[in-house]
C-alpha cells in the first residue's frame, strides 16, 4: 500500500513546485517571498491535523486496549514532529523579510513552537519507558492532554492581537489568486500523501519490533529470505 | 546581518528555493532513509532472532 501513497506524493510535489514557482503570478505586497506559503501552510495543517490523528488513536489505544492503535500514535508522532519544525522553520524565514525578524513571542508561534515540543515530549516519554505497554499508555496521557493546544494554534488569531496573519482561505471563500490555490492545494495533498506512506513504513517496522516473537512474524516472506 | 538582509532582497527566488523548499526536501529524505534504516535494522533482528529459535 505504501507505494500507492508516496509516488502519488512525489508526483504531487513536483507538479505543486511547478505550478507555485513558474506559474502562480508575483505577490503585489509581497513579492517572491510570499512563495514559502506553498509549503509553511501545508506543513502547518499536517503538524496539527497529524497530532489530532496522533491522540486519537493513542486514546482508542488507551481506551479500548488495542495494540495496533497505540502504534500508529507512535508511528505518526516523527512525521507530526517534522511538519512543526518545517512550520516553524519556514515561518521564521517567512517572517524575517516580512517582519523583520526571524521569531516574534506571538500568539501563534509560540502555540505552535509547543506543538513541537508535545511532539518531542510524546517520543521521549515513550522511549524512556522500556515495557511498551506502560510507555503506550503514559505518552497517551500526554497526547490527549496536549490536544487542547490544537485549537489555541488555530484560533490564537482571533483570540489575541498577533502578527501572523489570519486565515486566506475560509468556508466562506477566498480572494487569492487561482493559481496560488492550486499550488496551495497541490502541495497539500502531496504532504497528506508523504505522511500516510512514511507513517505505514514506519509502523511497519512497530509491529515487526514489537511481535517479534510470534510465529506469524517467523514465517513472514521477509523474515524467511 | 545587514548584508543577509540586501542578499535576501536582491535574491529573493533562491532564498525562498534554498531556505524551505530545499531544507524540508532533505528532511523528507533523511526520514525516508531513517525509516528504511529502522526497517532493514528490525528485519535483521527479527530473522537473528527466528536464526537461533531454530538453531535451539
Amino acid at each position: 500500500m505504501i507505494p500507492w501513497f508516496a509516488f502519488p506524493a512525489a508526483i504531487l510535489f513536483a507538479i505543486g513546485l511547478y505550478i507555485g514557482f513558474f506559474v502562480a503570478p508575483t505577490d503585489a505586497q509581497q513579492g517572491e517571498f510570499y512563495r514559502i506559503m506553498f509549503i509553511h501552510v501545508p506543513a502547518s495543517i499536517l503538524s496539527m491535523f497529524l497530532y489530532l490523528i496522533m491522540a486519537g488513536y493513542a486514546a482508542l489505544g488507551l481506551i479500548f486496549n488495542t495494540r495496533l492503535s497505540a502504534m500508529m500514535a507512535t508511528a505518526i508522532a516523527p512525521t507530526g514532529a517534522l511538519f512543526a519544525f518545517i512550520s516553524l522553520w519556514t515561518g521564521a524565514l517567512w517572517g524575517k523579510p516580512m517582519w523583520g525578524a526571524w521569531w516574534l513571542w506571538d500568539a501563534r508561534l509560540t502555540s505552535e513552537l509547543i506543538l513541537l515540543f508535545l511532539y518531542l515530549g510524546f517520543i521521549a516519554l515513550h522511549a524512556s519507558i522500556d515495557d511498551p505497554r506502560r510507555a503506550d499508555r503514559a505518552a497517551a496521557l500526554l497526547a490527549i492532554v496536549g490536544s487542547v493546544n490544537v485549537p489555541i494554534i488555530y484560533f490564537s488569531v482571533k483570540w489575541w492581537n498577533t502578527l501572523h496573519q489570519g486565515s486566506t482561505i475560509k468556508f466562506s471563500g477566498t480572494t487569492m489568486h487561482i493559481a496560488m490555490q492550486h499550488a496551495l492545494f497541490t502541495m497539500l495533498a502531496a504532504c497528506w500523501l508523504y505522511a500516510i506512506a512514511v507513517s505505514l513504513a514506519r509502523v511497519r517496522s512497530i509491529i515487526l519490533e514489537r511481535e517479534r516473537n510470534t510465529t506469524w512474524v517467523a514465517e513472514l516472506p521477509e523474515v524467511r529470505q | 546581518m545587514i548584508s543577509l538582509d540586501i542578499w535576501m532582497r536582491e535574491n529573493p527566488l533562491t532564498y525562498v528555493w534554498f531556505g524551505s523548499y530545499a531544507v524540508t526536501l532533505l528532511v523528507f529524505a533523511i526520514e525516508i532513509a531513517m525509516v528504511k534504516h529502522k526497517r532493514k535494522i528490525t528485519l535483521q533482528q527479527v530473522r537473528l532472532m527466528r536464526n537461533a529459535r531454530n538453531g535451539e
